[in-house]
């Protein structure tokens, strides 16, 4: 992020706190961010969706120009991962009531894009997500039943989601253009590192109970399939760059099954 | 059969619309949407079972930004709706159920792109008013989108249903390969697209490999002692 995007500007009609009822419309509408996702402005118009409560507080309120203005710029292009984004609502939200210049705010926009993108997509995809699935997965394979299944998986991973949408939220609108800081919290530092390892450890668990669960009992079909799954996913990494593994996934079961109706 | 469509077609569209725009909390996810699908037709642990090995599948496919991949949540309704209407589990029934949501998880992902199309032609159409920062531009393109999105999983789920039901009762009626082996080669199938998957994204860990065979010592421990 660039120095000037983070430089201190004067606050002219600056507020310390934003209404309950205005926080929690942020909060609702951010669960909807990707409802008009395009490949024009992405998740731009979004934005300005969210922010729009907050920017009803500006002198003059919804008919003013500056409501106008600030909410032309607001739903213009932007990039970001939908949780993370909550922490560009919160500071946009922030920079907008402050009376901030258009072209800080401009340059900040641009400059938050990357890092909410990369950092989100390291947590919550790559992270959080496989851990909490492979975790429920490994209930699953435990014997756990539909709603013990579900309830672990929604139950954890909403508890990081929701937890992640307010933290940003609440972390954006406290620092506004100076966000940048925050953006070096450990969880979202180490965090992504720490899920990693832990994810690895549930897929080792969860893989062996979940086929054993589907199969039924029987240890030497148990052997032969894990020995099976091991060449598969060998051959699957080494197609990597030519085929996606769900899609090699159809084509053997729709292979499986033409066998299977003819034989 | 067609009693089942409008329940299959709703939820269809509710969890299609979880996987992007509202509010993307995972219930779109296989483990949930074909678990869900199994209750609509009163057998969850049905839906649970072809849940838990599209899931496996699933973890290949991660919503990274732009990227485009299957839609999950209307395919996964329509492999657990299958399913749990066959309770009794016959030969060919979760292979089949298996390649219906793979096969819908396909056309989703097309059908979501070009949704993404379709906004990028409606905002187009509002740019004057969204450029004069009209308040009920921004709010009326955000619900078009996301009804939209609600219409594509219905529709989706209902056509998917509607064309791979029948087809797998006929499946079925001349399944050759025993029960057995047919889901143990469901489960290597999914189990190695989840492992190859697990690779892709923990590889690049210092240490993930040993916490992996780590974990899979751990779980193949507790296999040996049930």
């Amino acid at each position: 992020m660039s120095a000037s995007a983070i430089a201190p500007a004067p606050r002219p009609h600056g507020r310390a706190t934003l209404p309950l009822r205005t926080r929690l419309a942020m909060f609702l509408r951010l669960l909807a961010m990707q409802g008009s996702w395009n490949y024009e402005s992405l998740i731009g118009n979004g934005v300005g969706f969210c922010v729009e409560p907050a920017l009803r507080l500006l002198p003059g309120g919804v008919h003013s120009r500056e409501f106008k203005e600030a909410l032309a710029r607001e739903s213009r292009y932007f990039n970001a991962h939908p949780y993370l984004a909550a922490v560009a609502v919160g500071a946009l939200a922030r920079a907008e009531l402050d009376g901030e210049s258009p072209e800080r705010i401009e340059r900040f926009r641009t400059a938050l894009c990357g890092p909410l993108g990369s950092v989100g997509d390291r947590l919550v995809w790559a992270g959080w997500l496989p851990f909490c699935s492979l975790l429920a997965l490994a209930v699953f394979g435990l014997g756990g039943g539909p709603v013990l299944v579900i309830a672990v998986f929604l139950g954890g991973y909403n508890a990081g989601h929701f937890a992640l949408r307010l933290w940003g939220l609440r972390t954006g609108w406290n620092n506004g253009l100076h966000v940048a800081s925050a953006l070096g919290h450990p969880v979202l530092r180490r965090g992504p590192h720490l899920i990693s390892r832990i994810a690895a450890l549930a897929t080792g668990i969860a893989i062996p109970l979940a086929l054993h669960r589907v199969i039924g009992p029987g240890r030497v079909l148990i052997g032969g399939v894990l020995i099976a799954v091991v060449l598969g996913a060998l051959l699957i990494v080494r197609l990597h760059q030519r085929i996606e593994g769900w899609r090699l996934a159809l084509a053997a079961l729709v292979a499986f099954a033409l066998f299977s109706v003819a034989h | 059969m067609w009693i089942d469509l409008l329940p299959v077609a709703l939820l269809g569209g509710l969890l299609g619309l979880d996987t992007v725009s509202f509010p993307q909390a995972m219930v779109s996810r296989p483990l949930v949407a074909a678990t869900l699908a199994g209750t609509l037709f009163g057998h969850a642990v049905s839906g649970l079972l072809v849940g838990a090995a599209l899931e496996l599948v699933a973890l290949d496919t991660l919503p990274f930004g732009a990227s485009r991949y299957p839609e999950w949540g209307a395919a996964s309704v329509v492999g657990g709706a299958i399913f749990a209407t066959h309770p009794s589990h016959p030969p060919g029934a979760m292979e089949m159920s298996m390649v219906a949501a793979l096969a819908t998880a396909w056309i989703g992902g097309w059908t979501m792109v070009k949704l993404r199309e379709r906004n990028a032609v409606w905002a187009a159409r509002r740019r004057e008013a969204l450029d004069a920062g009209a308040r009920g531009a921004v709010i009326e393109l955000q619900l078009l989108g996301m009804t939209a999105d609600f219409a594509r999983g219905a529709l989706l789920a209902l056509l998917a249903y509607a064309a791979f039901a029948p087809l797998t009762t006929a499946a079925i009626g001349t399944w050759g390969t025993d029960a057995r082996i047919s889901r143990a080669v469901v489960v290597t199938v999914a189990a190695s697209v989840a492992a190859s998957a697990a690779w892709k994204i923990f590889h690049g860990v210092t240490g993930a490999r040993w916490y992996f065979i780590g974990g899979l010592a751990l779980g193949l421990a507790m296999l040996a002692v049930e």
